[in-house]
C-alpha cells in the first residue's frame, strides 16, 4: 500500500461526557444532542481494523475517557495489538487503584490537562473543583513509571503563568509539557474574544518556552504551539486530511479530524456500518481533501503546499464559510482579513475582564 | 559521555515494535515514534542497562564485520544522542 495515506494514530473519542466545562472544549457545540456511544465490542473491532491499516498509536480521549467502565478492557486489547496507548484525561475521577489496573493491562502513557497553576483559577476555568486531583493524578502516573505529558491549553487568562506551568511540570517530573495555544474552532471560536491572547503575550510566552526547551533537553520535552492566528502560514492540520490520523467519535463516526463532520456537504460513515479500512480508503469524506487536485489558489502553485496541505479545512469553513478555500490563517489567503481583525480586537480589549461562555450539558447556550 | 562506564537503558516510556508494512522497527513513545534502520534497531536492542557503550560497539563490530569499529562507534554514539535528546534513555548520568 501507498504509505502517503497511512494512518499511524487512531484517536478514539470514547465519550462526550465530561465533569469539566472548559470554555475551549474540543467537543462539538451540539455534543449534548448526540446519540448513543458505541459499545465495547465495536471499539475492540475498530482497534483491530485500525491496526491492520497501519495504526501503531492509540489515543483514548473524549470527553473524559475515564467515564467509560470498559476502559480496562479497551487498553488490554490495544496492548495485545502492540499499540502504544495514551490516555488523555482530566484526571478528575482517577484513583490510584484504577491507574494501577490500567498500567497492569498495558497502558503506556497518560496526558493530564492543567488549566492554571493557581487552584482557584484552575477550578474556575475548568468549571469544577479539580486542581488538587490533577496533581495527585500526575504523582501517581510517574510513581507507576508511566509516561506523563502535562498539557496546558493557553489563552489570554493563563498565558502569563508560563513560567509557573514549566516549574510545575518539572516538579511533577513530566516527560513532556505541551504548551498548546487554544485552536479557535468549536467552543474556543465561540469564546474567541475572551480567549485570544495579544501578539505581545504570545511572543513573551514563546521566548520563555524556547529557553525551557533548550534547558530541559533530554529530561523533558517542551512543546509550544503558537495559535494559527499569529503564524504567517497555516499549520499542516492533522498532518494532512486523511493522511496520518483517524478519529472515531463516540457515536462511531470515522473522521479525518474531530470536527470534520461540522463541515456541511461532506459524507462520513459509521464504523458500525462499514469496515474502517474501507472507510479510510474509499469514503467520499476522507477523499474530499486528499492530494492536490482540490487545492484552491494561492495554494495550488505555492511551494509550501506539500508541507501544510492548505491548512485547516474546518477553520476555512468556520471562519470564512468555505472549507475548500485556503486556511485564512495563511497571510496569503484571500480570507486573511478575518484573522487580522480578530487580532486587532485582541489588542483593543487587553486588560478587559475575561468572560467565558461556559459550555453546558444542554449544548450551545449558556448566555 | 563516559563511554566505558555508562550502561544505556531504554526508558520504560519507549516501546520497540515491528512494522510489517515497512519491514522495519518503530520505536514508539508518546504521540510519535522513530522509524529505525537495521543498525539503529540493533543498537536499541542493546539498550537494556546491561551493556556499556564499549560493549555495544564491540558486539556490533563483530556482527557487522564489513564496517570498521570506528564507524560502528560513530553510529552507536550518534544514535544514543538521538535517543538521549528525546529523553528516551536512562542510565546516562
Amino acid at each position: 500500500m501507498n504509505n502517503e495515506f497511512r494512518p499511524y494514530t487512531l484517536i478514539a473519542e470514547l465519550t462526550y461526557r465530561c465533569p469539566l466545562r472548559c470554555p475551549y472544549c474540543s467537543n462539538p457545540l451540539d455534543f449534548a444532542e448526540h446519540g448513543n456511544e458505541i459499545d465495547t465490542d465495536t471499539w475492540l473491532r475498530v482497534f483491530h481494523e485500525a491496526e491492520e491499516l497501519g495504526v501503531v498509536q492509540l489515543n483514548l480521549t473524549g470527553g473524559e475517557p475515564l467515564l467509560r467502565n470498559d476502559l480496562e478492557l479497551l487498553v488490554e486489547e490495544a496492548r495485545k495489538l502492540d499499540l502504544y496507548t495514551n490516555l488523555i484525561t482530566s484526571g478528575i475521577t482517577l484513583t490510584f487503584d484504577r491507574l494501577s489496573r490500567l498500567r497492569a493491562v498495558g497502558l503506556d502513557s497518560v496526558q493530564i490537562s492543567i488549566q492554571s497553576t493557581r487552584p482557584s483559577v484552575s477550578n474556575r476555568i475548568a468549571g469544577a473543583p479539580s486542581f488538587h486531583r490533577k496533581l495527585d493524578a500526575m504523582r501517581w502516573i510517574t510513581s507507576l513509571d508511566l509516561a506523563l505529558t502535562m498539557n496546558v491549553v493557553l489563552h489570554r487568562e493563563n498565558i502569563s503563568e508560563i513560567n509557573e506551568f514549566i516549574a510545575l511540570a518539572e516538579r511533577m517530573s513530566a516527560d513532556r509539557l505541551e504548551l498548546a495555544n487554544a485552536q479557535y474552532l468549536g467552543w474556543a471560536l465561540q469564546n474567541r474574544a475572551a480567549l485570544l491572547p495579544t501578539r505581545e503575550q504570545i511572543e513573551r510566552a514563546r521566548t520563555v518556552a524556547a529557553e525551557a526547551k533548550a534547558r530541559l533537553r533530554g529530561s523533558m520535552e517542551v512543546l509550544f504551539v503558537t495559535p494559527d492566528y499569529y503564524t504567517e502560514y497555516p499549520k499542516s492540520c492533522m498532518e494532512g486530511w486523511g493522511r496520518r490520523f483517524i478519529v472515531v467519535n463516540p457515536e462511531g463516526l470515522a473522521l479525518p479530524c474531530h470536527l470534520a463532520h461540522t463541515i456541511p456537504g461532506l459524507r462520513f460513515e459509521h464504523v458500525t456500518q462499514r469496515r474502517l479500512g474501507d472507510i479510510w480508503h474509499h469514503s467520499a469524506g476522507f477523499n474530499r481533501f486528499r492530494g492536490e487536485d482540490w487545492l484552491p489558489d494561492p495554494c495550488r502553485t505555492c511551494e509550501r503546499r506539500a508541507g501544510d496541505f492548505g491548512g485547516c479545512r474546518c477553520q476555512a469553513f468556520h471562519v470564512i464559510g468555505d472549507a475548500g478555500m485556503t486556511d485564512p490563517a495563511c497571510s496569503l489567503a484571500p480570507g486573511h482579513d478575518f484573522i487580522e481583525s480578530a487580532r486587532a480586537h485582541a489588542d483593543r480589549t487587553t486588560g478587559f475582564p475575561v468572560l467565558f461562555e461556559y459550555r453546558t450539558g444542554r449544548g450551545r447556550s449558556a448566555r | 559521555m563516559a563511554l566505558t562506564t555508562v550502561r544505556p537503558r531504554l526508558s520504560p516510556k519507549a516501546r520497540l515494535r515491528f512494522d510489517r508494512r515497512t519491514g522495519r522497527h518503530l520505536l514508539l513513545y508518546p504521540e510519535t515514534g522513530l522509524e529505525l534502520n537495521h543498525t539503529a534497531t540493533a543498537i536499541a536492542r542493546l539498550c537494556t542497562g546491561e551493556w556499556t557503550v564499549d560493549d555495544m560497539v564491540e558486539q556490533l563490530a563483530q556482527a557487522y564485520d564489513d564496517v570498521s569499529p570506528d564507524e560502528v562507534r560513530r553510529e552507536v554514539c550518534g544514535f544514543l544522542d538521538v535517543l538521549s535528546d528525546r529523553g528516551l534513555l536512562q542510565g546516562m548520568a
